[in-house]
């Protein structure tokens, strides 16, 4: 990761994520999986490196996040593939904390964002889908109703 | 006039005895009192109640209903507590008097309380009667500390109980070793072993000297001056005999009452029997005994003397957290002219020891496998001379057939105790019946179904006796949870367990992984008929969105169109909706259904809301579709009405899950339009019935499907479809798909087990079936309801980078 600056982003109430579940965050241009493993949280871009899939989906093994579509499997603690080693496949993690209750995560600000490296080169679930705009103060409570 | 027999206890001896006075003759008027408010029930099975594994009226032996056939007079909550030799009367403490002729005291025995400070504190428990258990049971929950004091059969049962409730348990005993009475040391040591890695502690050689705590108990304190803290306290070490109302009524009376081998008192109108009594010096607190002395008083007491009772061999065969352990006869070493042949293997927990005398067999102990006690418990019995036998005590020539053993035994001796069931009436349900596996036996005569302990006789009867015996599999699930899915729903069921993450917890690593979360989902719905604790985490994403992920992470929609029957209104909703979410492709499925992709999960509830329909399940492992062709509604060649049956047909079975995804469809005639003999279900018309087909398959495998009956009437093909359809709910592994799962098993087995299975069977199948559709719904109804606010919704963060 390059060393850009650094912020902390109170993401959502904790309990808006079931124990044991992740729920997708769109965080500046990123969209991020977040997964409650019951004593901490978890995150990550929500994009398997394989072919694009939405881990916030998957379903979690302990501290493992399984891909849904081809259960492609990761370590949520390292970002490093479990069941393909050899592709050099890893995931980006971002640090998190609880406070007063609110899931907060640490994302890079100020630098040109840096996006994993997939593995393949025609992903199923391609980036436009998946990085958008940011979310201003407006259309986030249009998205809300 | 009838004589008139009172007999003081409701107990398992009392009732026994009076079972055999009857059969005897019905001279007698019969009063029993109890003290406990319930009818009598099997106390051996209280260590099931308190690990929740069977319900209080599970263990009910007497029913009401059998005092009333038999005109005995029962009065429950009434304590005897005195008696009139003289007047020949009983007074109760409700104030009553009743008169006798001939009095039977089965008084029992109350738990001993070691002297110790503070057992009156509140939190003190005692482990005796069915009211314990339920104290128990109202203070142990997850997390609770609990401390049994009596490393004893008794508190070994306690205990378990309480580890299954999630309690926190630690056993205190003053012995050197578990279970005394029945273990040598090394046999102690290898049951604390298996006990300890249960997660149960065990503190040996301790004495405990008081309970701490102010009102409540909070703790215990040893003789060494060391505590242990505790939230409550279980004293379970020992009986003591329940003489006092023998004493009052002037019998002999040393630690119980003394009887002769008649099973007379020293007043010949006042009998005793069970805990109470001491016979040549021993007090007897296992079953076994108490029922041999009953049989001798019934021919005493109804004036067919003759009979003796000559003493018990202490046997004992049980099963204490998971570890089999048979004790039977004296296994000291020390005393002179005794040998002993030992047998260990601590990596397995497997150790065996016969102590002989003269080369007869005088004690047993077995631990980790006790499938030879019947043949060590016959040679302490019989006394058998074993001296040709001596090389081959511990590992027996392999009997060529394995039900040889058993064939030997005799017909009327009972293998199940807890429900009194014979070899006799085995045999002959398997016979009568075509029984031809342990859970249709179980079904059918109960036996097994109790403490479990001979599940294994059982398995060998059938294996003796049914042509077609078949074990069961033993396959495991996954390496998350070691153990074969069958194996599985009955641990699950015996204990109780209602959510995916509770048998990860006990039965595995804790954890889990992609594939035995989905099947132990679906294990604990099809084991509960679907009152079990949803557990979303557990499911694949399809089963949380009610839809089908697609390639690029949207979803697909195909709303329930039963049998492939529309209209145009249904159509016109359809393309609205299309059109209104901007669907990018509509698509006529292989199943005649309409499919809608690359719908955003946050647009779902909104979909299936215009649409009006209900989830066609086309994402889960459930009940997919019935297909049809248009049958004597249009067709020149129909023969029988298609439709209306294949719309029954998903009516009866949509919105159930199953091991695999279930496809089904109903033909008018054999000319097969709608492909139902490679479905998993198939009813062909033809002229005047049915043909039912199963285990059909046009996928990666193509298989045609096999005949399972042909019937006359649509319900009737209807109910067959259903037999099959629960039964294989019910037995296949995760993921297997009916075709493979009739290859594995036959298409004979499969008739057997549904269409040709005993009533009682097909009673339990449809009845589950009914059960489990009762409880189930359609799934698109949480887009109205979601289990969690954020479930279809994407959560929006409450602030943002610049």
């Amino acid at each position: 990761m390059s060393g850009g600056e650094k912020k902390w982003v109170r993401v959502a109430q904790s309990v808006l994520f079931p124990v044991r579940e992740g729920r997708a965050v769109d965080v500046g241009t990123k969209q991020l999986a977040i997964f409650n493993l019951g004593k901490e949280f978890a995150a990550v871009e929500n994009r398997c490196p394989h072919r694009g899939g939405p881990l916030a989906d998957g379903l979690l093994s302990g501290n493992t996040i399984v891909c849904p579509l081809h259960t492609w499997k990761f370590d949520l603690v390292s970002g490093i593939s479990v069941n393909h080693k050899e592709t050099g496949a890893c995931l980006r993690i971002f640090a998190t904390r609880v406070e007063d209750g609110v899931v907060c995560v640490e994302v890079p600000v100020g630098v040109e964002d840096e996006t994993i490296p997939m593995v393949c080169d025609s992903p199923d679930r391609p980036l436009r889908w998946v990085a958008r705009k940011p979310i201003t103060a407006a259309n986030s409570s249009q998205q809300q109703q | 006039m009838k004589e008139r027999l009172v007999v003081v206890g409701n107990g398992m001896a009392g009732t026994a005895c009076v079972e055999q006075i009857l059969k005897y003759s019905p001279r007698f008027e019969i009063t029993v009192f109890g003290d406990e408010t319930h009818v009598n029930y099997n106390r051996i099975l209280l260590s099931s109640v308190l690990a929740g594994e069977k319900a209080s009226d599970e263990i009910v032996l007497n029913s009401l209903e059998w005092y009333q056939q038999n005109d005995i007079r029962l009065r429950l909550g009434v304590r005897i507590v005195d008696v009139d030799t003289t007047a020949k009367t009983v007074r109760g403490d409700d104030g009553s008097v009743t008169p006798f002729d001939k009095l039977l005291i089965a008084t029992g025995s109350t738990p001993l309380i070691p002297p110790m400070e503070g057992t009156e504190k509140k939190g003190v428990y005692v482990f005796r009667t069915l009211d314990d258990t339920r104290a128990l049971l109202d203070c142990s929950h997850k997390g609770a500390r609990a401390v049994v004091i009596g490393g004893g059969l008794l508190g070994l049962e306690a205990a378990r109980g309480l580890q299954v409730q999630g309690c926190d348990v630690t056993v205190v005993h003053l012995m050197d070793r578990l279970m005394e009475r029945q273990l040598d040391l090394i046999g102690g040591s290898h049951l604390k072993a298996k006990i300890e890695c249960l997660g149960v502690k065990v503190l040996l050689e301790k004495n405990t000297t008081a309970i701490l705590g102010e009102e409540r108990a909070s703790g215990v304190r040893f003789k060494d001056g060391s505590e242990r803290e505790a939230d409550f306290v279980v004293i379970a070490a020992g009986i003591r005999p329940n003489t006092e109302l023998a004493r009052k009524a002037g019998l002999a009376v040393n630690r119980g009452i003394l009887v002769n081998d008649h099973m007379e008192t020293s007043n010949p109108d006042i009998f005793a029997v069970g805990e109470c009594v001491e016979h040549k010096g021993t007090c007897y607190g296992l079953v076994a005994p108490l029922i041999e002395q009953g049989k001798v008083l019934a021919a005493t007491i109804t004036g067919n003397k003759g009979p003796t009772y000559e003493g018990s061999i202490p046997a004992a065969k049980l099963k204490i957290m998971g570890v089999d352990v048979f004790s039977a006869g004296d296994f000291s070493e020390g005393t002179p002219g005794n040998d002993v042949v030992r047998y260990e293997d601590p990596a397995l927990g497997i150790y065996k020891k016969l102590t002989l005398r003269d080369n007869r067999l005088v004690g047993v102990i077995l631990v980790g496998d006790t499938a030879d006690s019947h043949r060590y418990m016959d040679w302490l019995d019989e006394k058998t001379d074993l001296s040709e036998q001596r090389r081959q005590l511990l590992f027996p020539a392999p009997a060529a057939d394995k039900g040889l053993d058993v064939a030997e035994m005799p017909d009327n001796k009972v293998i199940c105790g807890c429900h009194g069931v014979s070899k006799g009436t085995i045999v002959r349900a398997i016979r009568d019946r075509g029984l031809s596996t342990l859970s249709q036996l179980k079904e059918c005569t109960r036996a097994s179904t109790g403490c479990g302990s001979c599940t294994e006789l059982c398995q060998h009867l059938l294996q003796a006796v049914a042509p077609q015996f078949e074990q069961e599999e033993k396959k495991a699930l996954c390496k998350c949870v070691p153990h074969s899915e069958q194996q599985l729903r009955e641990m699950v069921r015996s204990q109780r367990l209602r959510s995916v993450q509770q048998v990860l917890d006990i039965y595995g690593n804790g954890i889990g992984c992609e594939f035995c979360k989905p099947a132990l989902s679906y294990m604990m719905d099809v084991v509960w008929c679907g009152d079990h604790v949803e557990d979303r985490s557990a499911r694949f994403v399809n089963d949380r969105v009610h839809a089908n992920i697609q390639r690029d992470g949207t979803f697909s929609v195909v709303p329930r169109i039963r049998g492939g029957v529309t209209s145009p209104e249904e159509l016109r909703r359809i393309a609205d909706v299309a059109e209104k979410y901007k669907v990018k492709m509509v698509k006529i499925t292989g199943s005649q259904r309409i499919d809608l992709l690359g719908v955003q999960k946050s647009d779902l509830p909104k979909i299936w809301a215009d649409l009006g329909m209900p989830s066609g399940q086309a994402y889960s492992k459930g009940v997919r579709m019935v297909k049809t062709c248009v049958g004597t509604d249009f067709c020149r060649f129909g023969v029988q009405d298609s439709i209306a049956t294949g719309v029954e047909l998903e009516r009866r079975f949509e919105n159930l899950f199953t091991p695999h995804k279930f496809k089904m469809a109903v033909v008018g005639c054999p000319r097969n339009c709608a492909e139902a003999t490679v479905k998993d279900i198939g009813l062909v018309g033809q002229e005047g019935s049915w043909q039912v087909v199963v285990g059909g398959a046009a996928g990666k495998k193509v298989r045609k499907a096999d005949v399972l009956v042909t019937v006359e009437s649509t319900e009737q093909a209807l109910q067959s479809a259903a037999l099959f359809f629960q039964y294989y709910r019910e037995n296949a592994n995760y993921l297997e798909r009916s075709y493979d799962f009739v290859e594995r098993l036959g298409i004979e087995r499969v008739r057997r087990e549904t269409i040709y299975a005993p009533l009682g069977v097909q009673q339990g199948l449809r009845e589950r079936l009914r059960k489990s559709k009762a409880a189930s719904r359609d799934a698109w109804l949480e887009g109205d309801e979601p289990r969690t606010p954020t479930q279809f919704v994407q959560i929006q963060p409450m602030e943002n980078v610049q």
